[in-house]
């Protein structure tokens, strides 16, 4: 049979799409149902945060890290705060780094748990969304009652943290992980052995090491690739260093991979509440000099501290000139650099694939347009 | 650690380049750091830190560039996958014309960082296949995070 | 109500009556339409920032949208309430508005969080609208960053009220 002919036509997915959970707009050529080109259009959520830095004191930044990556506000809070006390040299109480340690591995499982609900209901599985929002609620209680707030918690301070655990919190958290544990165990008996699902997954949209590197991608996408790169474990930062945990990795590179991966994340984040519990002491909870807010002035210098996001690796580069505003901060936001892949992962996918493969990226709209 | 690697760097450098090729080099917060202009951060510069056995810079992190009013500045921070090591690179430019040789011939990942700094700053980086506005609108005017950019919002209509 | 020439006991065996009373009433069209529209909001889904995170909440399993006859649709055509959740930039701002032009009569604008209320956090950032009501015009205003699910509720019922006593033609009352 001689060849078809056909010619390639240009389909604008976005900015309003239901399974791009936020303002992202996709540029695609087409030839039938294969993706020619792909081109990422962003910047719909762009809201000038690094520039609103330089306007404000050290400690009145901390609210808009919460609104970057809103999933997982807790990484960012600490990101931002380690850079400065790394620039004040300040050390930070016990307490306040083991309540930063809880609070940011709670707020991992929250996050992956949004990203298992959301990514079944793209490939077309509705129930699996209302039990990993059902499991999220209980998360977001216990760190409501710690911080205050939902989502945007600003809890993190430099030099410590805002507030103490109240009383039987620890407790709580205890029960919370256990029940987490039974939770997360029966979504993986529900979803991963789906024949459906594994034949939606396995073998789509498969990265290299080689491309995951040089493409400068970071967290569960790399470890799915099999690039072992943790910041907790290549760098440990806080107090990381004492928890017994391993980082899951996988061989293929599918999406596949990166969904085992992430599941995997979940227990082994359960190990490291677990730990953190059982070792957390009592004292103080912010240094002296953080409780007070105006006079944080770093001497003039420049950091690029970084931390392990459930999306990746976030970093800040933090600028001081000796005054008591910023400088410059500039933020590294995982889900940005991992979204540029797509131009080059959709390239000779198939139509259907494509949801599959953005999904399994996990990006969030913040924190790709700061 | 830090400080060998730091001397090996500068060696090398000055083998490529010549004697002072380097503006400055130091230890920053225990990370070592050089300080180059941007006349000598070129191709050869870029494949000496991808490719050489002993620094096997293959994971470009974050690319953060700055205004300092009198001059520009674009800083790459590296990290080596294989060998565990950290490198501060700044590239030192004019403010009239801000140009800076763009690293994404050889690290993908330099892409959208270098398209955010063309974005916000205006640094321009020759050799970029796609150098256009990424989070802005292509017809926005003036380069927001350079420290003399005036917000007005009710210029743009936004208030 | 006074009909002419008729009469309740001519029409009715007066054993009946007491049912009647009960069980019929009378009114408007008007108001029987506002009724049927405030038990089944359809709002577009259309997630802008962190204030989507939480409009999902409010549809998943503790807070249960749905029992409300609140069900999120993907496209513009089928939905006749839009919950601006987020931020909006000033390059959203043209797409927001073609959305709600895409949007069939009747329709209403609820602004939720303090962003799409007036610009909230990011007043001062160069690119960020200061409201949604710039664009679009607002019916309920939700404040919050972001609002938390019962605030959104309590949203989607003052919308109720308004329609129910538009509908009635009495004076919706502000704040």
């Amino acid at each position: 049979m001689s060849e078809l002919k056909t010619e390639t036509m240009t389909l604008n997915m976005g900015p309003q799409h239901p399974s791009t959970h936020g303002v992202f707009r996709l540029q695609l050529k087409v030839d039938g149902e294969t993706i020619k080109e792909a081109i990422p259009v962003m910047g719909y959520l762009h809201r000038g945060s690094e520039k609103l830095a330089e306007r404000f004191l050290y400690s009145q930044f901390i609210p808009y890290t919460d609104r970057l990556d809103y999933l997982n506000a807790m990484t960012n809070n600490y990101v931002y705060c380690s850079a400065i006390e790394e620039l004040l040299e300040w050390e930070v109480p016990e307490r306040a780094e083991y309540l930063r340690v809880i609070t940011m591995e709670l707020n991992r499982i929250a996050s992956h748990l949004v990203w298992w609900g959301t990514y079944l209901l793209d490939i077309g599985a509705m129930s699996p969304f209302l039990y990993a929002f059902r499991d999220r609620e209980t998360i977001l209680d216990r760190l409501n009652e710690i911080s205050g707030a939902r989502m945007t918690f600003n809890y993190h301070r430099i030099g410590g943290v805002k507030w103490d655990a109240p009383e039987g919190w620890i407790e709580k958290v205890q029960e919370t992980v256990k029940e987490l544990h039974t939770n997360i165990q029966e979504f993986d008996v529900l979803v991963t052995g789906n024949e459906i699902f594994q034949a939606r997954t396995i073998g789509v949209g498969i990265l290299s090491k080689e491309k995951v590197i040089n493409w400068g991608l970071s967290g569960p996408i790399a470890r799915g690739s099999g690039v072992a790169i943790d910041v907790r474990k290549t760098e440990p930062y806080s107090i990381y260093d004492r928890f017994d945990f391993d980082i899951p990795t996988r061989e293929e590179g599918d999406v596949f991979a990166r969904y085992k991966v992430r599941i995997a994340e979940m227990f082994e984040s359960l190990k490291i509440i677990e730990q953190a519990c059982e070792q957390i002491p009592e004292g103080d909870i912010i240094t002296k000099k953080g409780k007070r807010l105006m006079m944080i002035k770093p001497p003039a210098g420049e950091v690029y501290r970084r931390a392990e996001a459930s999306k990746g690796e976030i970093g800040v580069y933090a600028i001081s000139n000796g005054k008591n505003k910023p400088y410059r901060i500039k933020l590294r936001r995982p889900s940005f650099v991992n979204v540029s892949i797509l131009q080059d992962l959709l390239v000779g996918e198939s139509i259907q694939n494509l949801v599959a493969i953005f999904g399994s990226l996990d990006v969030v709209l913040g924190e790709v347009d700061a | 650690m830090s400080q060998e690697l730091l001397d090996l760097i500068v060696e090398k450098f000055n083998t490529l380049h010549g004697e002072e090729s380097i503006v400055e080099s130091k230890l920053n917060f225990g990370k070592p750091m050089v300080i180059l202009g941007t006349e000598k951060w070129d191709l050869a510069t870029a494949k000496l830190l991808h490719d050489d056995e002993q620094l096997q810079f293959d994971f470009l992190t974050c690319v953060t560039g700055v205004d300092y009013e009198e001059h520009m500045e674009v800083i790459y921070n590296f990290y080596s996958t294989t060998l565990d090591q950290y490198l501060y690179v700044k590239v030192n430019t004019s403010r009239e014309e801000p140009t800076v040789m763009s690293a994404e011939p050889i690290w993908k990942s330099a892409d959208y960082m270098e398209r955010e700094t063309f974005d916000l700053l205006g640094i321009d980086f020759p050799g970029h296949w796609r150098l256009k506005r990424i989070l802005l609108e292509d017809d926005w005017e003036g380069y927001p995070l350079r420290k003399d950019y005036i917000t007005d919002k009710k210029a743009l209509g936004l208030d | 109500m006074e009909l002419k020439g008729f009469s309740e006991t001519e029409q009715y065996d007066p054993r009946i009556l007491e049912d009647v009373k009960k069980n019929v009433f009378f009114t408007k069209v008007d108001q029987l339409k506002a009724w049927s529209r405030t038990r089944s909001f359809w709002p577009l889904s259309f997630g802008l920032a962190c204030c989507a995170i939480e409009m999902m909440t409010t549809g998943g399993s503790r807070y249960d949208f749905d029992r409300f006859g609140v069900i999120f649709r993907a496209s513009p055509r089928h939905s006749d309430v839009m919950i601006v959740a987020g931020t909006v930039t000033g390059k959203m701002a043209p797409v927001l508005r073609t959305l709600y032009d895409q949007m069939p009569e009747p329709k209403w604008v609820i602004a939720m969080g303090s962003c799409a209320t007036c610009g909230g956090p990011y007043k001062e950032a160069y690119s960020v609208l200061n409201g949604v009501d710039k664009i679009v015009p607002v019916d309920v205003y939700v404040s919050g960053c972001p609002p938390t699910p019962p605030a959104l509720l309590d949203g989607v019922d003052k919308l109720r009220e308004k329609i129910r006593l538009e509908a009635k033609g009495e004076r919706v009352p502000k704040g």
